[in-house]
């Protein structure tokens, strides 16, 4: 699955590399030359990956191994999404649509969380605040993949493992949310404007999903990004916690049918073809929020 | 706000249950011991089983229907090492591990050192059903003892030679019966331009099925202490056969399961492999232009007229500890492993070649198969079922041992070191990792 989680990233990172806007002073034509080709040459690196899982996707099993890796044989990609889509009673959709709850709901409501944390950590003035704000940025510190163990023995004791929660809940919290969330708060809100609420009548409330919650949307919508794509990739929780194949994240399906393709090599088509699908939900919601997250960026930058 | 406070509740609880659990679970220990009585629970039951067959769903789907009073629910994730028995280990320390798990010969002594598993030697229907099961898939269970059961053998994975008829017909090379005869095909082959086999240096079960059907043993177990004899003599035959073909560049060296390894048999630059009864599948999809072209003979022997076959995989379902319902839970292992309906379901969707005597007759492993030339392949692997030395054990530490050996041989076709160094390291190293668990190691 490292091979998915990478063409995601690669993705990613592809699209934001690929879209470079040179402005400024005018630089020498061999510097820029040298720029575009090391800036050529990393995006090949980082798109070959996904034209080969294209391409692989259309192929048949026969064509696979015999054709030419990076080019197209028989156009197959039709057949294998139909084929992948009835496979096992359709698993794999709801493996989709798992992954679309785990990742979008869980990153909907961590960027809640992380935002009202982090501006309150900002905005108000409050004993053990600095300590506070040390341990949660502590946390960003411990990786997830360490903290899978412990919470799947506390689970078990409240016996929530194999059920929606023991996914959903570990990923509703976002230290870096709460971090970033506190520094643009800062920034961005300026204290005058929330006296200025507050002598209007406005409860506290109020005013953070009235006026603050629309001066943060940039770093919220970052913060978003994110967690969306930290859920979506992770892949460690889901593998100690689910049992039941319908409440399998894609990640961890396409996984668990990698693992047996030595003895089940029908899987293989599978396993590229749902690779392909699985990652266009990511550059879905990287393209429609991108122009947010520039912004966003840049603004934190300017202040 | 409402998951926040979810989110602050579990963690309460969490917290509470933690603390609770710490204080009783010195009391618990001592109840444990009467879990082994085999008796029908009363009142309807439900299992849980963990396992990663695909299709496998279907076989159990059959019991559900036909025993309403004890439903299977059948629980999946990746394949053994690649994560389950982790999760199984985890789920046996949380306390919450399934009623039954699909376990491969090789793992089990690694649950049964850990005491993760019931003892079946309770249940006198699996007692009395050894007689139903091939020797040496008894002997996988009941780890060569007399009186204990750790698993119902589900499939097997009998080896043998795989290879190119068209090719070795058209070149007037015999089909080799003896590891002598196949270097000399080697040669031969090597001469027209292509290799006779692929040695796969990092599926260590191939070479641990070689060095069974030389009549090796890597462990023994005499109930008290484990031998390791990576280095014995039947194994340092093997590792010096393979190491002169490799040095003498007689076999490819791709790495298995790969492109490239996929399309050396594909496109004929490889002309047999030497492989278990499941094999079959992974050509016919791997080297799909080949078909028609194959066909299987008995493995090759060390000495001329001997009748000796290895094994490369298989596996069991076992009883966790833990299990309220030990009775009722052997019975459908028993159940799924040697009913006919049982059998022939498991083979049709996931060509799992069962472990019974009984189930090497099922009518579909009778015909011809097609990407065979027609060939009754199943017939030689039957013969080979029978060939497989029942002695054969497994130590606890596999995944070490075979990590530490893959690490050897990777090592030995790059060049440095050969593949009996491997096998040197992998010895002192499994010892190492065996007496680093308070596992007594005979000296």
């Amino acid at each position: 699955m490292t091979r998915v989680t990478d063409a995601d990233t690669r993705a990613l990172r592809a699209s934001s590399a690929a879209t470079p806007k040179a402005r400024g002073p005018r630089e020498s034509m061999l510097s820029r030359g040298v720029a575009m080709l090391i800036m050529v040459i990393f995006t090949l690196y980082f798109l070959i990956p996904i034209w080969w899982l294209l391409v692989a996707s259309s192929k048949d099993r026969g064509d696979l191994f015999t054709t030419n890796p990076l080019w197209f044989a028989d156009f197959n990609l039709w057949n294998n999404i139909v084929a992948l889509l009835n496979y096992d009673g359709g698993v794999y959709v709801r493996w989709i649509v798992n992954s679309i709850g785990y990742a979008g709901v869980g990153a909907l409501v961590a960027t809640v969380l992380a935002g009202m944390c982090g501006y309150a950590l900002a905005k108000y003035r409050f004993r053990g605040r600095e300590v506070l704000f040390n341990v949660v940025l502590g946390g960003v510190l411990v990786p997830a993949t360490a903290l899978a163990l412990p919470l799947f023995l506390l689970f078990s004791q409240v016996q929530l493992t194999n059920t929606f929660w023991a996914v959903f809940l570990p990923s509703i919290v976002s230290p870096f949310g709460v971090y970033l969330a506190r520094v643009f708060a800062e920034a961005s809100v300026p204290d005058e404007l929330l006296e200025a609420s507050r002598l209007d009548g406005a409860g506290e409330i109020r005013t953070f999903f009235t006026v603050s919650i629309r001066l943060m949307l940039p770093a919220l919508i970052t913060i978003f990004l994110f967690q969306f794509v930290g859920i979506w990739n992770n892949f460690f929780l889901p593998l100690i916690m689910l049992r039941s194949e319908e409440l399998f994240p894609v990640t961890y399906g396409l996984y668990a049918w990698n693992s047996t393709i030595n003895q089940f090599p029908e899987l293989r088509t599978f396993v590229l073809v749902g690779a392909l699908l699985s990652i266009v939900p990511l550059i879905i919601t990287f393209l429609l929020l991108q122009r947010y997250w520039r912004t966003g960026l840049g603004a934190g930058a300017l202040k | 706000m409402r998951h926040m406070k979810k989110a602050a509740g579990v963690a309460i609880l969490a917290t509470v249950a933690l603390t609770m659990a710490a204080c009783s679970s010195s009391g618990d220990s001592g109840g444990g011991s009467d879990a082994a009585a085999c008796a029908p629970s009363e009142g309807d039951v439900t299992l849980t089983f963990t396992s990663w067959i695909p299709g496998i769903e279907d076989a159990v789907a059959i019991w559900n229907d036909a025993n309403p009073d004890i439903q299977v629910e059948v629980q999946t994730g990746p394949s053994g090492n690649a994560g389950t028995y982790q999760n199984f280990f985890n789920q046996l320390e949380a306390g919450n591990a399934p009623d039954l798990g699909q376990i491969e010969y090789d793992a089990i002594p690694n649950f049964r050192v850990q005491d993760g598993l019931e003892d079946l030697a309770a249940c006198e229907d699996v007692v009395a059903a050894e007689d139903q099961f091939l020797d040496w898939t008894w002997g996988q269970v009941s780890l060569g003892t007399e009186d204990e059961v750790y698993g119902i053998p589900q499939d097997q994975g009998p080896m043998a030679l795989f290879y190119r008829s068209d090719l070795f017909e058209q070149n007037n090379i015999p089909v080799p019966t003896t590891w002598e005869e196949y270097k000399s095909a080697a040669e031969q082959i090597r001469a027209l331009g292509g290799y006779i086999t692929n040695f796969s240096q990092s599926d260590i079960n191939q070479f641990a099925g070689f060095v069974w059907q030389a009549d090796g043993q890597w462990f023994q177990n005499d109930g008290n202490e484990w031998t390791v004899e990576l280095t014995s003599d039947a194994s340092e035959t093997v590792a010096d056969y393979w190491q002169d073909l490799i040095e003498n560049d007689l076999v490819a060296v791709y790495p298995p399961w790969t492109d490239e390894w996929n399309n050396a048999y594909n496109s004929g630059e490889v002309w047999t492999w030497n492989s278990a009864v499941w094999g079959a599948n992974s050509i016919a999809s791997g080297a799909p232009d080949t078909a028609g072209k194959w066909s299987v003979a008995p493995a090759p022997q060390w000495a001329a007229g001997d009748a000796a076959a290895g094994n490369w995989g298989g596996s069991s379902i076992a009883v966790f500890k833990g299990t309220d319902h030990l009775y009722e839970a052997a019975k459908f292992a028993l159940w799924l492993n040697t009913s006919e309906e049982a059998l022939t379901s498991l083979n049709e969707t996931a060509a799992i070649y069962p472990a019974t005597k009984a189930g090497l007759e099922l009518p579909v492993l009778q015909e011809g198969v097609e990407f065979y030339g027609g060939q009754k392949i199943y017939d030689v692997f039957a013969e080979a079922a029978g060939q497989v030395n029942p002695d054969f054990v497994w130590g606890p530490t596999m995944t070490q041992t075979y990590a530490d050996v893959s690490d050897g041989f990777k090592a030995a076709i790059a060049g440095d070191g050969t593949l009996a160094d491997a096998l040197a390291d992998g010895q002192e190293k499994t010892i190492a990792a065996l007496e680093a668990q308070s596992i007594p190691v005979a000296k």
